[in-house]
């Protein structure tokens, strides 16, 4: 069978990040900590990015698809994990791989019946109204974790296995970044951006617009909740506090920083949002407590100056030729 | 050649007494209009005498409040504007709504999308059958700009369009969705007299090659006596009159509400 040039490129970034984790024991803890977060970081803003940036719904409710794949893989890993590794013969690499895959999936799969649920009513609300109940999921989201005990309730959840590795989180990100291209580079892709741009023009180009909508949301969020479930599995410990709006505020800057709409700026921008904090934390500890108020002037600045996004740059093409009459 | 003859005759769009309310403005009262396939048909009247919403109607963008529009003898009212271009009815806006941020190219290839064999799974897989189809596609957009003399601009943002060309893009992007029903909304608005001549060769153009039936919204009245077959003429969402254009001309009506004396 003949793989496209994109194909390629994910099997090699899957390969890479294979190795790359065979050899983590190599990489300074503190490092490895923060690549997986830039990670998990990448899936969630290519992810959004097909919402917001391809598709043009402004969604914030990122960080609530993401606790939901959170706590749907960490149910999975631990309730049903000792039984799957009785059943098994105990627990290797292997199975627990197997493992590890089955709860993603499932909380990939929640996400994705929550991306139903909200992607529904954006197909009535525009802009900011959307906004509005997005912003009220992703709250409503963490109401009701807060409130399931077995979940463990505001304390959080504790004891999740450590299962998540350099290479879950980067072959999943590559997975994200694969899915979301090829999807929107297609004449049936086409489609997101023509919903992005005017709504009434597309229906009239045939365009189904609201199931348009819904499949943006549905594979925004699934990729969302395997995020939540890598970042479950590498803390081994989550609690609702740490799904909140800000998370979703995030998630939405590294879009815009990038660029709505270009995943390879998205993608700089989520590292670069993901290093910053960092390098904050460790060097200038006094700033930064101060984390939300540089992003806000950091975004005004680049509204003001640069509002295609950081990342967008406009490749030289071939000039028009002068126009000629016509003929016909 | 019976059935060719027949076919040619058979009502292709009918409006039956449709009536639309904004609240209390009732802006298309009791409309009855009928299409035939390949007729060029004017629709013309004053400001706000309701031939967008016309339009709107056809095309599903509002439901009549009361009254029947029907399509190949099937109704469509109540159905979704996707659905209505599926059935082969297309349109251009009044203010040019193309897709700014995409290119020439892409404007067109969104618009192939109703005839689409592959879904989202083949864009995924991006196997031979995707690529086969995603070839053609490409081919068959080059071959319609080819024609309108867009191909220049292919990869240039339609934003980024000297006006004339994005209304004839317009007119192209329509084309692509195959339509047997299109409807212009004043086309020729804001062009100037060469671009008008070229727009009424075009439009006469389109009609024959894509055996087209062509509804056509403008207040420019060389244009409109020039091609039109048919002309009906609204005013305040009534029909007023309706005839060749030489009776429309001189239908004391007409000039009374919207020509003026120097037409006749
Ligand atoms: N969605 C709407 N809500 C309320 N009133 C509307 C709506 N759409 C149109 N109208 C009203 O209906 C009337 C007819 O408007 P329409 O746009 O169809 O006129 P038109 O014949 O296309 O005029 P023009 O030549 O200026 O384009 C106007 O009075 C307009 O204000
Ligand atoms: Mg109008």
């Amino acid at each position: 069978m003949k793989l496209a040039r994109s194909q390629w490129i994910l099997l090699v970034a899957v390969a890479i990040s294979l190795l790359v984790s065979y050899f983590s024991h190599a990489i300074n803890r503190y490092f490895l900590t923060i690549l997986i977060s830039i990670g998990v970081n990448i899936i969630l803003a290519v992810s959004l990015n097909l919402i917001n940036g391809y598709t043009g719904q402004f969604s914030l409710g990122h960080a609530g698809f993401m606790a939901v794949g959170a706590y749907g893989s960490a149910a999975v890993t631990i309730y049903l994990g000792p039984k799957f590794f009785a059943a098994f013969g105990g627990s290797n690499t292997f199975s627990i791989g197997i493992l590890f895959f089955i709860a993603l999936a499932a909380g990939g799969l929640v996400a994705a019946i929550a991306g139903i649920l909200v992607g529904a009513p954006s197909l009535r609300l525009k802009g900011d109204y959307l906004a509005i109940v997005t912003l009220g999921f992703g709250e409503i989201i963490r109401v009701i974790f807060r409130n399931i005990p077995s979940l463990g309730g505001a304390l959080g959840l504790t004891g999740i296995p450590s299962y998540t590795t350099i290479f879950w989180t980067f072959g999943v990100a590559a997975v994200t970044v694969y899915v979301v291209q090829s999807i929107v580079n297609s004449t049936y892709g086409r489609g997101f951006l023509a919903v992005h741009d005017d709504e009434v023009a597309a229906e009239a180009m045939g365009i189904n617009t609201t199931r348009y909508k819904i499949i943006a949301f549905v594979v925004g969020a699934f990729f969302a909740g395997i995020a939540g479930g890598l970042y479950a599995h590498d803390k081994a410990f989550i609690d609702p506090t740490g799904f909140n709006f800000m998370r979703s505020i995030e998630i939405v800057v590294m879009v815009i920083l990038g660029g709505m709409g270009n995943n390879f700026g998205v993608i700089c921008a989520a590292i670069l949002l993901t290093l910053l904090p960092a390098i904050l934390r460790e060097y200038f500890r006094s700033i930064a407590d101060s984390q939300m108020l540089i992003y806000s002037i950091l975004l005004i600045l680049l509204m003001l100056t640069r509002p295609q996004g950081l990342f967008k740059f406009k490749w030289p093409r071939k000039a028009p030729t002068a126009p000629t009459p016509h003929a016909g | 050649m019976t059935a060719t003859f027949l076919q040619s005759t058979e009502t292709l769009l009918g409006l039956d007494d449709v009536t639309i309310r904004f609240g209390g403005l009732t802006a298309v009262s009791k409309l009855s209009l009928a299409i035939k396939q390949h007729e060029l048909i004017g629709l013309i009247g004053p400001n706000g005498a309701g031939k967008t919403t016309v339009f709107n109607l056809i095309t599903g963008v509002y439901r009549p409040t009361e009254g029947a529009i029907s399509f190949r003898n099937k109704s469509i009212a109540g159905k979704r504007p996707y659905q209505i271009t599926a059935h082969g009815i297309a349109r251009t806006f009044q203010n040019i709504r193309l897709f700014p941020s995409l290119s020439v190219f892409d404007n067109v290839r969104v618009a192939f999308h109703l005839h689409l064999f592959g879904g989202i799974g083949h864009s995924l897989i991006r196997g031979k059958s995707f690529r086969k189809e995603e070839a053609e596609i490409k081919e068959q957009c080059i071959e319609l700009l080819d024609i309108f003399n867009l191909t220049r601009f292919k990869d240039a943002e339609s934003k980024c369009l000297p006006y004339g060309e994005q209304r004839r893009l317009e007119i192209v992007r329509a084309l692509a969705t195959r339509p047997e029903l299109l409807l212009l909304d004043e086309p020729a608005a804001g062009m100037n007299p060469t671009e008008k001549t070229d727009l009424m060769k075009l439009i006469k153009f389109i009609q024959e090659k894509y055996r087209l039936a062509i509804l056509l919204v403008e207040h420019d009245m060389n244009v409109v006596m020039n091609i039109c077959e048919r002309i009906v003429v609204l005013d305040y969402g009534v029909k007023i009159a309706e005839g060749v254009p030489a009776e429309i001309r001189c239908n004391p009506k007409v000039i009374e509400a919207y020509l003026g004396n120097a037409a006749c």
